[in-house]
């Protein structure tokens, strides 16, 4: 029999606030335990939240991007569940009235696209961390993270593969960053991802019995853990076995998923609407200045760079992971009118450079502005494309912009014909009998007559000219 | 006149002229006027605590050097010229308020040692108008009770009768300012624990509309219930204590951002011609006829007054007590699971994991009340039981809060009964809870509502217990009920007795 997966993910995202959801406290990320917290985020008697109006913001930034309702009435719930680094004993979230509801992302897996639903993303707050000791029983609780906002993203059970699992990660991911509302960092845990997932026969309806998979830290991890989970509930179903309803936890090191403990599980959260926080009422006006605000999403811009600078998609793709490059490129296509030659440039020598020096696109020492005027010597002819490479590289370790680097050096590629055919004239005189054998038919020795003129010009030669006056001449004879 | 009664009377007048004894208006005058400084009247409280509290023990914890610090620097004030209503006047605190620096217990063992590293704002306005606190002052354990009999401190016992319990759950604020140990108190009431008490205590407590004091720092029994209101010796007082703790707080989301009128202004207006609701629901068989009796004559000086007296309903009523015993307990249950022992507060240290740590502290932390209630909540919201009851209640208590906008269309005010009885005996209603609840009958629907209430002296049963009636008004209209508050004062002329301790 055959199986189709069916899964549905849930992705916690931290939102780059500067102060956490309920309390002026910072978010910033590895400051000494403790120290960014207060009465209100540790959970003191009498305290009481202040909702942070960014958080709300920046949801609704999200929403808007994935193409969700935005609901003008929100609510806050208590979810009751005892942990050592949950301060309240309850966490603040949105249960009955999340602020965004019903939208999509789509995904284009194996160039076909694909729409994955979104059936809510609702705001919550962070607990801390625990840290357990292991060389003595004590465990510690840090409650820098307490009260930092999250939003949660739950998906429709839309995803028939880990393909597209990840895929529709990647999407999601992609859109907070571009959103500037993520850091989108994984190993921090800035983005994390729960996976619901169960098997059913192929053309039937109904869903099979769920695992929910827990502790996947990159995507890796994600397309590993949904492989594995699908045959592992496979075996067991063409086995004639029931897969049990049960939180599994991904162990990238074995490459397996184990069941959690069952009592970790087994929570009756008691949601009930948190009485210290009031309704929060969205106005359609500034749900509409928001909206103004959103930047074109990574989708659309690789369209948009297909249709108008007539590249591949691979390249459109690869110039849009970040709203840093896409911008760079973008300066650089439009300004110098050639891009396609401007997104080999920065395809392949800026991006390039940039991982060998491990810098990001903003900390490039080659500004768009000095690329596009380096294009504009090649398209005048002024240097070769060879040259180009030499300059780009002088460029790069300097700074200097490429008019200067070619004055300096004197880099002018040389367009006189007449000292052109001068070189020409001399190598032909000096090589004798391989001008013999070229006109016998050897007409591989082109090449060799090219090199040559280069070398006497020092490369500074229009290949072009040295092309068409060796042709003339090696025909003349 | 026989000689024993010559002398009493030289104590009474003795006792009168102690400064404790006087309101915060008096003293205000006196302060003002050079007759007495702050650090005097701050000795006639302590010198009273020290003769009384013994037999009455309306304090958990008391902060002499604290007071005096404060007296001094608030007689430097006023000799500075920069004194105000509250400057230099002892203000007893119910220790359910964060005082940064001052042990916060909520009358329970889990927080005994607990030192706040804040202060509520409530306190942070008292600090800054120059108040002295003398004290934290007893309650039952995290405002779970109407008789001051769960606090993990012991017992507070009626001024007016020691053998009494002074009601609950702010026994010990209304106590003391009943027995002169302060000039005013703060309370807090999520059911009727301001008005109760103070009706079973002979002073005026009230509890203003929900959002009209900011809750911030308030140790959270239900948070859409509690409000934090004044204890005082008259009207007057209770709207100087008004003034100063009333108004939108950026901490609190449920605080209002409505403007807070001077509420010592209404005093003076009288009722003529206004409208009172007696609500019919209100006078149940089982209630005290002596308490009834000081209630009627109650409405038949507000009818003298100049007042229409008409009937109203509350169609709702009979369900309040059954409303506020599930929404209650259910936040309760949420807002107590901080107490785990991770941060603060006691640990049994007998654990040997996680689940015994969090089980063993908070089975010997808590004590009978706050777990029976603890449990009540979270069976309430338990997934299967939540619509049935949670949502339920909740939707039932949008009803009451209709009633309450239907009462006042037809009237400016309601006039009711406090509590059913005058103060009953220590012990006698400790193993029966549900005795206990009904205690608070007449006066959780104006929690359940969010309105305004207050309780007044009305009389003293024959045994000499102080009996209280009530009024309500609408959202935010304190200064009404003070203006109701104070007609019925200055028209009842209620004999002023004090207690003999």
């Amino acid at each position: 029999m055959e199986f189709e997966p069916v899964i549905g993910l849930e992705v916690h995202a931290q939102l780059l606030t500067n102060t956490k959801i309920f309390c002026g406290c910072s978010t910033r990320f590895g400051e000494a335990p403790n120290s960014n917290t207060c009465p209100i985020c540790s959970g003191m008697p009498g305290v009481l939240p202040v909702l942070n109006k960014k958080v709300v913001e920046y949801t609704i930034k999200m929403g808007l991007a994935t193409s969700c309702h935005i609901n003008n009435i929100n609510t806050w719930a208590r979810k009751n569940y005892f942990y050592p680094d949950l301060p309240k004993g309850y966490q603040i979230t949105q249960f009955a009235e999340p602020i965004a509801e019903h939208g999509y992302v789509d995904v284009e897996i194996n160039g076909n696209k694909k729409r994955i639903g979104i059936t809510r993303i609702h705001i919550e707050e962070d607990a801390g961390k625990s840290i357990h000791d292991e060389n003595q029983p004590a465990s510690y609780i840090d409650l820098n993270r307490a009260g930092v906002p999250l939003i949660e993203i739950v998906s429709e059970p839309d995803i028939r593969s880990a393909e597209e699992g990840v895929g529709y990660l990647r999407r999601l991911h992609e859109i907070l960053v571009y959103l500037g509302i993520c850091d989108g960092n994984m190993e921090e845990g800035s983005f994390r991802c729960d996976a619901n997932i169960s098997l059913r026969p192929k053309g039937q309806e109904k869903f099979g019995i769920r695992a929910e998979l827990k502790n996947m830290n990159s995507f890796r991890h994600v397309h590993r853990a949904l492989e594995y989970e699908i045959k592992r509930q496979q075996y067991i179903l063409e086995s004639g076995g029931h897969v049990v309803q049960e939180t599994r936890l991904w162990d990238e090191a074995q490459g397996v998923t184990h069941p959690m403990r069952g009592k970790e599980e087994a929570h009756d959260y008691r949601y009930f609407p948190d009485p210290d926080l009031v309704a929060v009422h969205l106005s359609d006006e500034w749900i509409e200045e928001i909206r103004k605000t959103l930047p074109e999403l990574p989708l659309a811009k690789r369209e948009r760079f297909v249709a108008e600078f007539d590249i591949p998609l691979y390249d459109a793709q690869v110039l849009t992971a970040s709203r840093a490059l896409a911008d760079y490129y973008e300066e650089i296509a439009r300004k110098s009118g050639k891009p396609k030659i401007a997104s080999n440039w920065v395809m392949g020598d800026v991006l390039g450079h940039l991982k060998e020096d491990r810098l990001e696109i903003d900390e490039s020492p080659v500004s768009a502005h000095s690329l596009v005027s380096m294009i504009g010597l090649i398209e005048d002819g002024t240097i070769s494309g060879k040259i180009a490479k030499e300059v780009f590289e002088e460029m790069w370790n300097t700074g200097k912009e490429p008019g200067t680097i070619v004055e300096e050096k004197g880099l002018v590629q040389i367009t006189d014909t007449s000292a052109i055919e001068q070189a020409v004239d001399d190598v032909l005189a000096t090589n004798p009998t391989q001008v013999n054998e070229y006109r016998q038919g050897k007409e591989k020795l082109f090449g060799f007559f090219v090199g040559q003129v280069m070398k006497v010009t020092k490369g500074k030669a229009n290949p072009k000219l040295v092309n068409d006056l060796l042709k003339k001449k090696l025909s003349e004879g | 006149m026989p000689i024993t009664e010559s002398y009493r009377l030289i104590a009474a007048i003795e006792v009168i002229m102690e400064l404790s004894t006087l309101t915060i208006h008096e003293l205000q005058r006196m302060l003002r006027e050079g007759e007495t400084t702050s650090v005097a009247i701050t000795e006639s409280v302590f010198k009273r605590i020290e003769a009384v509290e013994d037999k009455i023990h309306s304090y958990i914890t008391l902060t002499e050097d604290l007071a005096f610090q404060q007296a001094e620097q608030a007689d430097r004030n006023m000799q500075s010229g920069r004194g105000g209503p509250l400057t230099g006047i002892p203000i007893a605190l119910k220790d359910i308020v964060c005082t940064e620096g001052t042990r916060t217990t909520c009358g329970s063992h889990i927080l005994e040692n607990f030192i706040p590293p804040y202060d509520s704002t409530v306190v942070r306005k008292f600090r800054e108008a120059g108040a002295v606190f003398p004290g934290k002052t007893n309650m039952d354990e995290f405002a779970m009770g109407s008789s001051t009999e769960t606090s993990y401190f012991g017992i507070t016992r009626n001024p007016w009768d020691l053998s009494k319990i002074p009601g609950g759950s702010s026994g010990g604020s209304a106590s003391a300012v009943a027995a002169d140990e302060c000039i005013a108190a703060i309370g807090s009431d999520t059911g009727g624990s301001i008005r109760q008490p103070a009706a079973l205590c002979g002073v005026v407590g009230m509890k203003p509309t929900y959002g009209r004091v900011s809750r911030y720092g308030l140790i959270a029994f239900a948070s859409s219930l509690d409000q934090i209101g004044p204890f005082s010796k008259d009207v007057e007082d209770c709207a100087i204590m008004m003034n100063a703790i009333a108004g939108y707080d950026p901490k609190d989301s449920t605080s209002v951002p409505a403007e807070v009128p001077d509420y010592t202004r209404f005093l003076s207006k009288g009722i003529e011609d206004w409208t009172v609701g007696v609500p019919k629901e209100y006078f149940i068989e089982g209630i005290d006829p002596e308490v009834l009796d000081a209630v009627k004559r109650a409405m038949q000086v507000v009818e003298d007054a100049g007042a229409k007296i008409i009937e109203i309903s509350l169609p709702h009523s009979e369900y309040c007590v059954a409303v506020y015993y599930v929404i209650a307990p259910s936040e309760a249950s949420s807002n107590l699971a901080r107490y785990d022992g991770v941060r603060y507060g006691f640990r049994s240290r007998e654990g040997r994991d996680l689940m015994e740590m969090y089980k063993m502290s908070r089975s010997a932390g808590f004590g009978d009340e706050v777990k029976r209630r603890i449990m009540i909540g979270t069976h309430s919201l338990s997934s299967g039981y939540y619509d049935a009851y949670y949502k339920k209640a909740s939707q039932v208590r949008a009803l009451l809060r209709r009633d309450f906008d239907e009462a006042f269309r037809q009237c400016d005010a309601i006039i009711a009964p406090v509590t059913p009885t005058p103060a009953f005996g220590i012990g006698e209603k400790m193993d029966d809870p549900l005795q206990m609840y009904l205690c608070d009958i007449f006066t959780i629907s104006c929690n359940l509502a969010g309105i305004p209430g207050i309780s007044v002296p009305c009389g003293y049963t024959k045994s000499g217990l102080p009996v209280g009636v009530q009024f309500l008004t609408g959202h935010f209209e304190e200064g009404k009920l003070l203006q109701i508050a104070a007609a019925y004062e200055r028209h009842a002329e209620i004999e002023r007795r004090r207690p003999e301790i």
